[in-house]
């Protein structure tokens, strides 16, 4: 391989990775106790108790009932459906508005953001009530299309597959657009200027150069979305209306109505095993592409 | 004189002229009414400080900026409501803007594709291009991982390898170092007269400006204050704001006591009766206020042996110098209180003047030159 350029020239690269070297100290990792007292008492161990539950007896007596006889294993599936529904869905809808609230002026972005941020400060039980309110049977919308002579009877949205994807999606929809907002707004403007003068159309801008630019933001986004809406369980129990089941509404049922611990416990561990399991999955595939 | 394209090389250079461009954002007037035009393989630099409309007249032309008035022609042909896409005018951004995630190769090939040019086309115009620039072997590496003298390169190919009529360069060597810079103004001279693009070159550093060009533009505050050769706008400045931009330079002002055809005598406000030789841009009367500019380095030390008689005669003493290297450089104080920069060259053959020493320093008639009549 031949190099032509001057010797003296450092990779710009090589300069960074030395400047940004952090030095080690105990400080920073004693700041972090308090976090990780928290998590070990609240998480780990209540997980660890589940786990050991589980097993309890040495026997997979728990995971064998969950896994064969169909039942839990459909529930799983139609989990992972619905989640990989809401999170295209979500991925659909707020990638176009991250990409407005990027580009826009100053005081749309904020209009925007308000918007966006707004449900997040209400509380998710609010907001799936307000969704019964609009989609029940005497619902605001059954209402106004029989009022208005479009219908003679009221449609049946709630308690229906639609509606738990319609407040999942409006639940998480936050969450998918602010990393692809942090991820548009790191782009250099100049960027799609530079493609725009070099002769690519609108649409070619956009799979050239935003696409692949943002990819770990959407990465990001629909890692957070999916892997939260495996495990949800007010919204679509609410608006589901009981006909809808998720695997934590079954975990839940467990603990509740037959206080059967190791089973629920069994039915926990497969659940994240699962998610743990798709996380890896979404890593891989990223930095494979990325990596190239 | 620089319209003779490089044989052998397929230049579709054009002619650009930019007819009444005008632009305000709210009450700032970006651009006043610039008209400027462009002949096939020249190089234009326009020369402002930051802020004077040379990179929103460069946006206008590149079309990602709209102008209030005015158009643009490539070539005869009006492209001012053309997409940027559409213009096939190549551009090298301050900051290069090159496309992090693609490769070299990949970034260079960039504006082919966008072309729908067949693979092997495109493999085979970027590996020519890459070679124009000296980067061969370093078509496979991302843009991070190459210095800034190369990632200028990267951008230089990627802006002409689909032969545009036009070329945009947006201060492309801030970043780099003084050294690589210049060779950087060579390369880029170079790579211009043999592709025989027509250039327009944005920058706010007069020097660089000086070297490169065929002409130069001076901007201030949206307007064209001057447009010519180099030795021109440098020797002849039209106005007090260009003779300071460019360059250094000492500005006098004085009345005309009396004018002759080769000779206007102008008696200075603090100082001394001098001669400058006769314009025939300006014609100065009598009784009329004028300014003249002295570049520091046209003072001769009358001290010196060898120094040839100046008519105009200097006399102060030393308030700061400085060693330069190829001179030495003298802020002078008269008693009649003017302040006159003074740069002389060093070398064996001439002594250096200390700080509180006084000195007899003086310029030709033909060293000076009026450049505002009230």
């Amino acid at each position: 391989m031949t190099v032509s350029s001057t010797a003296s020239e450092q990779p710009v690269g090589a300069a960074l990775r030395t400047a940004d070297r952090p030095s080690y100290s105990v400080g920073p990792f004693a700041l972090t106790l308090p976090a990780l007292l928290l998590l070990l008492l609240l998480f780990v161990l209540p997980l660890g108790r589940l786990f050991a539950l589980s097993f309890e007896g040495g026997s997979l007596a728990w995971y064998e009932k969950a896994l064969t006889g169909g039942l839990y294993t459909t529930i799983l599936f139609r989990t992972f459906e619905i989640a990989a529904i809401v999170t295209v869905c979500c991925l659909v809808i707020g990638y176009p508005v991250a990409f407005l609230l990027a580009t826009t002026t100053p005081m749309w972005r904020a209009v925007g953001f308000a918007f966006v941020m707004l449900p997040l400060w209400t509380s998710v039980l609010v907001r799936t009530y307000a969704w019964m309110v609009l989609l029940g049977r005497n619902g605001i919308i059954n209402r106004i299309l029989i009022d208005s002579g479009f219908m003679e009877q009221p449609l049946p949205m709630l308690n229906s597959r639609m509606a738990v994807i319609l407040g999942m999606v409006h639940v998480m929809l936050p969450f998918m657009i602010l990393p692809i907002y942090s991820a548009v707004t790191r782009i250099d403007p100049d960027l799609p200027k530079a493609a725009r003068g070099l002769g690519a159309s609108g649409l070619r801008i956009v799979t050239t150069i935003y696409l692949p630019l943002t990819l770990r933001g959407i990465v990001a986004g629909v890692t957070l979305v999916f892997v939260v809406s495996l495990g949800f369980y007010i919204t679509p129990a609410l608006l589901g209306g009981g006909k809808v089941l998720m695997f934590a509404m079954v975990i839940e049922q467990q603990v509740r109505e037959f206080l059967a611990w190791n089973f629920a416990g069994a039915l926990s561990v497969i659940l994240l095993a699962v998610t743990l399991f798709v996380f890896w999955l979404l890593n891989q595939g990223v930095e494979r592409r990325l990596g190239e | 004189m620089s319209n003779d394209s490089a044989p052998g090389v397929a230049a579709q250079a054009g002619r650009l002229d930019i007819e009444g461009a005008s632009k305000s954002f709210g009450e700032v007037t970006a651009l006043a009414d610039v008209t400027l035009g462009l002949s096939a393989g020249e190089f234009v630099t326009i020369l402002g400080p930051s802020g004077s409309g040379k990179t929103t007249l460069l946006k206008v032309i590149a079309g990602f900026e709209a102008a209030d008035a005015g158009r643009i022609m490539v070539d005869g042909s009006d492209v001012t409501d053309l997409d940027p896409a559409q213009r096939n005018i190549g551009m090298v951004f301050q900051n290069y803007a090159l496309f992090p995630h693609m490769t070299v190769a990949r970034n260079v090939g960039y504006p082919l594709a966008m072309r729908r040019m067949p693979k092997a086309e495109i493999a085979k115009r970027v590996a020519e291009a890459l070679e124009m620039v000296e980067l061969v072997g370093m078509a496979e590496r991302l843009p991070k991982q190459l210095s800034g003298g190369q990632q200028q390169r990267v951008a230089l190919a990627r802006a002409t390898v689909f032969q545009p009529r036009l070329l945009l360069l947006d201060e492309p060597f801030g970043a780099l170092d003084r050294k690589l810079r210049e060779q950087m103004q060579l390369e880029v001279r170079r790579l211009q007269r043999r592709l025989g693009l027509t250039t327009l070159f944005i920058t706010h550093d007069q020097e660089e400006a000086l070297v490169m060009s065929d002409r130069i533009a001076v901007m201030d505050k949206g307007r064209l204050q001057q447009v010519g050769l180099p030795h021109e706008v440098y020797e002849a400045p039209a106005n007090p704001f260009i003779a300071d931009f460019i360059g250094e330079s000492n500005i006098l002002t004085g009345v005309v006591e009396a004018r002759s055809d080769d000779v206007v005598r102008v008696r200075l406000e603090r100082g001394p009766m001098i001669q400058v030789a006769g314009q025939r841009d300006l014609s100065a009367r009598a009784g009329q206020r004028v300014r003249v500019m002295v570049r520091p380095e046209r003072f001769v030390d009358l001290a010196a042996g060898s120094a040839p008689q100046a008519v105009n005669r200097i006399d102060g003493s030393v308030t700061e110098s400085a060693y330069i290297g190829v001179s030495d450089k003298y802020r002078i104080a008269t008693p009649e209180g003017l302040d006159i920069l003074v740069r002389l060259p060093s070398g064996s053959s001439s002594r250096r003047y200390q700080t509180g020493e006084s000195i007899a320093t003086g310029f030709h008639a033909a060293d000076a030159r009026l450049i505002e009549v009230e």
